[in-house]
């Protein structure tokens, strides 16, 4: 069980960065991860007060705080619109309401877990960590670095025109992931772009590009797979009791491919 | 540490450690439908309201609930009893003890959704697990408790 000594809700960011540097402090998030381990707690930091419950939506972006959580992420009708569902898709298979009413998106991002469609699904957007002291960083190079001592304040999400498509495996409905896949499709005059981010690998989701250009010109089927296989071959997979590396191995492929198909505008 | 709130429309001061759980608080507070199940935050027998919006209470620490409104089953005995029975009806439930989490998310689901579907149902109340039944009874009691609901607003408005 974990213990918590002190509690405090600070009332300004630099309040909360400065106990956050000392050791032993931990800033809670939805607190459902977190209880789960044995740990010590010498300072609980909630930042509840500090109103980064909310999410705005302007012409080009959509400013997340780090407090909003995962229910409110996934009834937002402009994200929605953004993502064609494919958020509500991403989180609408999380255990259950009354968890999505308590787990926040900064939690979720902040915590880098490897189950996490949360991660997966913002790695294929084009979305940013706000961070305290360490200013905006690309959702990319924040999975991969983590934020240390400082805060994730708010989560930005670009308005970059793309498509993008949300699968998951679940060995039993609302268990962890056995594998989730997000895809997106930037198609421009200039250019046409994929991102897929791979997570539950079980490790940390990542990012995939087609720098072979399997998928440059008209998509049909055949390319689909192709990558598919590519795909399979380039994203690192392990095996744990919810599923082993080869058909981990096998879902990538298989969800790469249904993804392409389906921006690609072709029907399953 | 002090914390003030609203327990089923009562106003309370309380000291409370700041590691209490909302869950060990309310129950201290008599609110024995509130039940520990799982405590990995699963299985959501511990549900109860927090500012209208049904939450584990395994999971929240009590000091975050300081200035808000919280509501157990205690709290909605007739909203409850009214759904309740269709439940009853169908013999549901063997063992009973998810049922006051259940009823908690299903009132939950009524006031966001006053009509749902099937699959609206079953995606509302995912989170609540039941070790006896298959989740069918259940299922019957809901759909049974709609269509009640349903007559009883036509025959309102004639």
């Amino acid at each position: 069980m974990m213990t918590i000594k002190n509690y405090v809700k600070p009332q300004t960011l630099e309040e909360a960065w400065q106990l956050n540097q000392k050791r032993g402090s931990r800033i809670l998030g939805g607190m459902l991860w977190l209880k789960m381990g044995k740990r010590r707690v010498q300072t609980a930091i909630d930042l509840s007060d500090l109103g980064l419950d909310t999410i705005e939506e302007t012409g080009d972006s959509f400013s997340i705080g780090c407090m909003v959580s995962l229910r409110d992420l996934e009834l937002h009708s402009g994200l929605a619109r953004y993502t064609c569902g494919a958020m509500k898709e991403a989180l609408r298979h999380i255990v259950g309401v009354q968890f999505r009413n308590l787990a926040t998106v900064g939690g979720s991002i902040a915590g880098r877990f490897g189950f996490s469609d949360v991660l997966t699904m913002f790695l294929a957007l084009d979305s940013y960590v706000e961070m305290y002291k360490g200013g905006l960083v690309p959702m990319e190079t924040f999975a991969a670095t983590g934020c240390g001592t400082d805060i994730c304040v708010r989560i930005i999400v670009r308005k970059t025109p793309l498509a993008v498509t949300y699968h998951s495996v679940r060995n039993t409905a609302t268990d962890f992931p056995v594998l989730a896949c997000a895809v997106s499709r930037q198609v421009s005059d200039e250019e046409d772009s994929w991102k897929f981010s791979i997570g539950a690998r079980p490790a940390r989701a990542i990012l995939l590009r087609d720098e072979t250009q399997l998928l440059s010109g008209e998509i049909t089927a055949e390319k689909a797979d192709l990558f598919g296989a590519y795909a399979a071959e380039q994203v690192p997979t392990s095996s744990n009791m919810r599923g082993s590396a080869a058909y981990r191995s096998h879902l990538v492929k298989v969800l790469t491919s249904r993804s392409i198909q389906e921006l690609g505008g072709i029907s399953l | 540490m002090t914390i003030h709130l609203i327990l089923n429309g009562k106003k309370l001061e309380a000291e409370v450690a700041p590691d209490t759980l909302l869950l060990d608080f309310v129950r201290e507070q008599g609110c024995a439908s509130v039940k520990r199940g799982c405590e990995t935050s699963n299985c959501g027998l511990c549900t109860v309201f927090l500012e209208d919006k049904p939450v584990l209470s395994c999971s929240v620490p009590a000091a975050r609930a300081d200035g808000k409104h919280v509501t157990t089953l205690e709290g909605l005995q007739e909203e409850a009893a009214e759904f309740s029975a269709f439940i009853a009806d169908q013999g549901a439930e063997q063992c009973g003890f998810c049922n006051p989490g259940f009823v908690m998310n299903a009132l939950a689901l009524f006031r966001e959704n006053p009509f749902p579907t099937e699959e609206e149902i079953r995606e509302y109340l995912a989170g609540n697990l039941c070790r006896c039944s298959g989740y069918e009874g259940q299922l019957r009691g809901i759909l049974a408790f709609l269509e009640w609901k349903k007559t009883k607003e036509k025959e309102a408005q004639s």
